[in-house]
């Protein structure tokens, strides 16, 4: 990596504020929050360098965030789009067309699930349950749940994102901040 | 004190002994086998699932029958509880479900692997398992790698035990290695190419049931049958200085920690467990290094346990199947 | 007319926010509960109440807070588990996303009855828009004294903390989320000891589901008994459902337990029937884990009964014929679905979820997939429907956590109730395959 590997101020008054929310010599419970901080200030994703961080931040070992990052599938191990976009497949979202709509996508940016379109604006990603299964199909992008999907719904909102060009990760360091406690 | 019976033996036992402690001290057909659990590792056991039992009444107070097998490795004697290991066919039945499980990505390639002869899964699968596998996909493969110097991993034989990971939290300060992803693509691994180089990390290779992790300094040399076990000491600094040597003639080709019968390191009379250091396991190699104490009866249950095969036509039996399984795996 | 407990005001404006929760008589069961109940009171209300877990297991809550250990000098934690990933379960992301207030004064009552100082919400990671909801409504709650030190000058103190997961499904299996609490990978524990005993940190710990922990309200609102009167049995209160797949209403209802299954899938007031006018297939009752059973069983117990929205109506008959009303994860299926197909999804689910640690759910979650998948490839065997048999009865019971069961009940009912399905698809050789 060429950047120096450290959190913007703001990124680590958030980190002092979440691991104070746990008992003395348990800063290590804030180590899933973190690094999802970590991904919101490197490009959405977690290279060694920047677990490494995270583990001297957390004073842990370094093994001890590998282990974790690659355990929860919201972690991206490798390079993502500026816009991962996460689309639920299982039971209730299947049977309500989630095929139809994955297909759709595909076909929309040209990629296939776990590739990244060679601009890197988009990474298209299949997702396990997101407990939205009233209002299927449906997908994730950042924060925001897009439910009850058709096609057009669907590209507009693509559209958009390439329209808008900014990186769209699931937590960001300002959203965070407007939380007091 | 809680009294227990397992298959029809009764015995009294200390308050928190486990099911699995309680048959070690009745022993033969009443021990489950166990993969995982390691006495010397505080936290070890629960995963394998090959210790489980049927515990047919929960206590003289709660005399119900627990719903579901447990592993005996974990499950605390309570005092009337009544065990059963060999004598419950649904146990068995159960339990060679398990060793299905952990035979169905299992490379199967003992005729090139250095555990052959003293591995746990061999045992197990050669007194639970089916002669025929009903998995027809893909095996899980990873590429081999060496961790350190000394050390071979060779994920593709691992069972997940968490031993080597237990040994690394409990005697190697600074742990390097691990447990990553999840699931059927879980691995020990150290993520990045990390050497792991404490004084004690040998001992991963002490624990390791299988041939997951193997000793450098000894891979391919020779089968382990072929070489005779000797106890011997010396006075180490680091640690207790009790080995088995094995030797060819007169050469040392491995030294290992002194295992039980149930292939764990014996214990002093303390109740230490006889972890060994790097530099007795590797750097010790010549017979004049040790204080030979004479020839080591190995008592396990194995391939190796009598250092010898019965007779000279057994012998040339094995050999031969051997060769067999060894041509085969060439072949494929 | 339906009861309506957690949803009542639901639909009032500003409901969201604690002026509009409270102009509906927010926070003054808290106020009532500090106020005039001691803890072990509430504890005997929540007791009385018959309320039971309503994750998907159902054991008695009052039960489980009696277990809580209470050693001198040690503290004691209650965390919420909002960890929701059931497929079919969308229940408490609805509750939390549009009336967050009702979750955080059920966790204020709850940790003064089980005397915690210190709680947590545990959120899924992939829901953190409703993490920020909640994190708002519960700075709203600190800024106005219904949390921190001292709330409401009764001299309880409570700081109560959301804290986000980030993707793994078996963190909502209690101990695996408190192991994701401490920091670690969401290994399930090993039991003894019960989270009760050695819980978060080690210490005496209770862990709940959103829907509980917020039912907490109105039983100490109106009385463990009058709580109790709703219902049918030992199935009491209202449960919230969440339902999906081919009806024409899907979303999430509040029903008094005890409304018949047919009533619930057709009446214009829940479900609204089939879409597009199909004939039922079939329903998974309570989320992906539990038995899947035909119109004729899921409509009417194997007696001929009519089945009931209850624990105990769900069940009857047992897995021959009957299931479970688990999270309350309803999910309906019409006449063209593929059950092997769904089958598939699932396992497919349960494979990717499964954390390694025991061996039984590492590896035979992902053979029975690949042997589903063959099946769907139109490769597969008679002997290959009784090897997914023998699978799914390998891994039952013989886990360190309930996903195993939560895998194995699935693919074991829908060969029970829909082996010509699979045999449809399969050609006829009876030896298996494999290798020596």
């Amino acid at each position: 990596m060429d950047k120096e590997v450290r959190f913007s101020d703001d990124a680590l008054q958030l980190v002092n504020r979440i691991t104070s929310r746990y008992p003395e010599g348990k800063q290590k419970s804030a180590i899933l929050p973190v690094l999802h901080i970590a991904q919101a200030e490197f490009d959405g994703w977690l290279p060694v360098p920047v677990m490494d961080y995270v583990a001297g931040l957390l004073r842990m070992q370094t093994i001890e965030v590998y282990e974790v990052a690659s355990f929860y599938s919201m972690f991206n191990l490798k390079p993502v789009g500026k816009c991962l976009i996460e689309v639920c497949h299982t039971g209730p979202c299947w049977l309500s067309g989630s095929d139809g709509l994955l297909s759709y996508i595909e076909k929309k940016i040209g990629i296939k699930p776990g590739e990244t379109s060679p601009d890197g604006m988009f990474t298209l990603k299949t997702v396990e349950c997101l407990a939205s299964c009233g209002t299927a199909p449906m997908m994730q992008i950042g924060e925001k749940y897009h439910e009850r999907l058709t096609d057009e719904k669907c590209g507009e909102i693509l559209d958009a994102c390439r329209e808008n060009g900014e990186r769209v990760t699931h937590w960001s360091v300002k959203r965070i901040q407007n939380d007091k406690a | 004190m809680p009294k227990v019976t397992i298959d029809g033996h009764t015995l009294e036992v200390e308050e928190g002994t486990t099911i699995l402690q309680a048959a070690r001290m009745i022993g033969g057909e009443a021990v489950p086998p166990a993969m995982c659990y390691y006495s010397g590792l505080e936290t070890s056991g629960g995963y394998c699932r090959t210790c489980i039992v049927e515990v047919s009444k929960g206590s003289e107070k709660d005399p119900r029958p627990m719903p579901k097998p447990v592993p005996s490795c974990r499950q605390v004697v309570m005092d009337g509880m009544e065990v059963k290991n060999t004598t419950s066919p649904k146990l068995l039945e159960a339990r060679a479900g398990v060793v299905e499980f952990l035979l169905i990505n299992h490379p199967l390639d003992c005729p090139v692997c250095d555990q052959a002869g003293e591995c746990h899964l061999q045992d197990l699968s050669y007194e639970h398992g089916l002669s025929k596998s009903r998995y027809e996909f893909k095996r899980r493969e990873f590429e081999k790698i060496d961790i350190g110097d000394k050390i071979k991993l060779h994920m593709t034989r691992c069972i997940l035990c968490y031993r080597c990971v237990k040994v690394a939290d409990q005697l190697c300060p600074g742990r390097v290695h691990g447990v990553i992803n999840r699931g059927d693509v879980a691995e020990i691994s150290t993520y990045i190419e990390n050497a792991v180089d404490n004084e004690m990390s040998g001992n991963m290779i002490d624990v390791c049931p299988v041939g997951a992790l193997t000793d450098r300094t000894f891979r391919f040399k020779s089968r382990v049958w072929f070489t005779k076990p000797v106890n011997a000491h010396r006075t180490c600094e680091t640690c207790c200085g009790r080995v088995a040597l094995w030797l060819s003639g007169d050469e040392v080709l491995r030294v290992t920690g002194r295992k039980d019968a149930y292939g764990e390191l014996e214990k002093d009379a303390e109740g230490r467990t006889g972890w060994i250091c790097n530099t007795c396991r590797f750097d010790k190699k010549n017979e004049a290094d040790w204080t030979i104490e004479g020839p080591r009866h190995i008592d396990r249950h194995s391939v190796i346990s009598q250092n010898h095969y019965e007779t000279l036509k057994q012998l040339k039996i094995d050999i031969s199947r051997q060769k067999k399984l060894s041509e085969k795996a060439h072949n494929e | 007319m339906s009861v309506k407990l957690l949803f009542e005001h639901l639909d009032k404006p500003g409901i969201r926010n604690l002026e509009g929760y409270r102009s509906h008589g927010g926070y003054q069961t808290l106020e009532k509960a500090l106020r005039t109940l001691k803890p072990d009171d509430i504890t005997g209300e929540v007791k009385k109440s018959g309320l039971r877990g309503r994750g998907g297991a159902g054991f008695p809550t009052g039960m489980k807070w009696g277990f809580l250990a209470k050693p001198e000098g040690v503290p004691r934690y209650l965390v919420c588990n909002a960890d929701e990933s059931e497929p079919g379960t969308f229940k408490d992301r609805y509750l939390m996303e549009h009336i967050p207030h009702l979750l955080i004064e059920g966790m204020a009552i709850s940790s003064f009855a089980l005397g915690a100082e210190t709680s947590y919400i545990y959120i899924r990671g992939e829901m953190m828009y409703v993490y920020h909801i909640l994190q708002a409504a519960i700075d709203e709650a600190y800024a106005n004294n219904l949390l921190g030190s001292n709330i409401m000058g009764s001299g309880f103190s409570l700081d109560l903390h959301v804290h986000c997961g980030a993707g793994a499904y078996i963190c909502g299996e209690e101990t695996a989320l408190l192991e994701s609490l401490e920091g670690k990978r969401g290994n399930p524990r090993i039991k003894p000891p019960f989270p009760a005993v050695k819980g978060l940190w080690g210490c005496p710990t209770v862990v709940n589901n959103v829907e509980t922990i917020s039912a907490v309200v109105p039983i100490v609102r109106d009385g463990g008994d009058a709580y109790a009167r709703i219902g049918i049995g030992r199935s009491t209160g209202t449960k919230l459902i969440s339902a999906s797949g081919h009806i024409n209403n899907p979303g999430v209802y509040e029903i008094e337990l005890g409304l018949p299954v047919e009533e619930f899938i057709y009446s214009e007031q829940w479900c609204g029937g089939i879409t597009k006018g199909k004939k039922l297939k079939a329903v998974v009752a309570g989320g992906s884990s539990v038995p899947v059973l035909p119109a004729e069983l899921i409509l009417k117990t194997a007696a001929g009964e009519p089945r009931l929205m209850t624990y105990e109506s769900l069940s009857d008959g047992g897995f021959e014929t009957g299931t479970m009303l688990g999270s309350g994860g309803f999910i309906v299926m019409d006449e063209d679905t593929s059950i092997v197909k769904n089958l598939w999804n699932f396992t497919r689910f349960y494979h990717h979820e499964s954390c390694g640690q025991c061996s039984p759910c590492r590896e035979g979650t992902g053979w029975m997939e690949k042997v589903l998948h063959k099946i769907l490839a139109g490769k597969g065997t008679r002997a290959d429907i009784d090897l997914l048999w023998d699978i799914q009865k390998n891994i039952e019971g013989k886990t360190i956590c309930p996903l195993g069961e939560a895998a194995a009940w699935p693919v074991a009912a829908a060969i029970r109730h829909f082996r010509a399905e699979f045999e449809e698809l399969t050609s006829q050789i009876t030896e298996p395959a494999g290798q020596v």
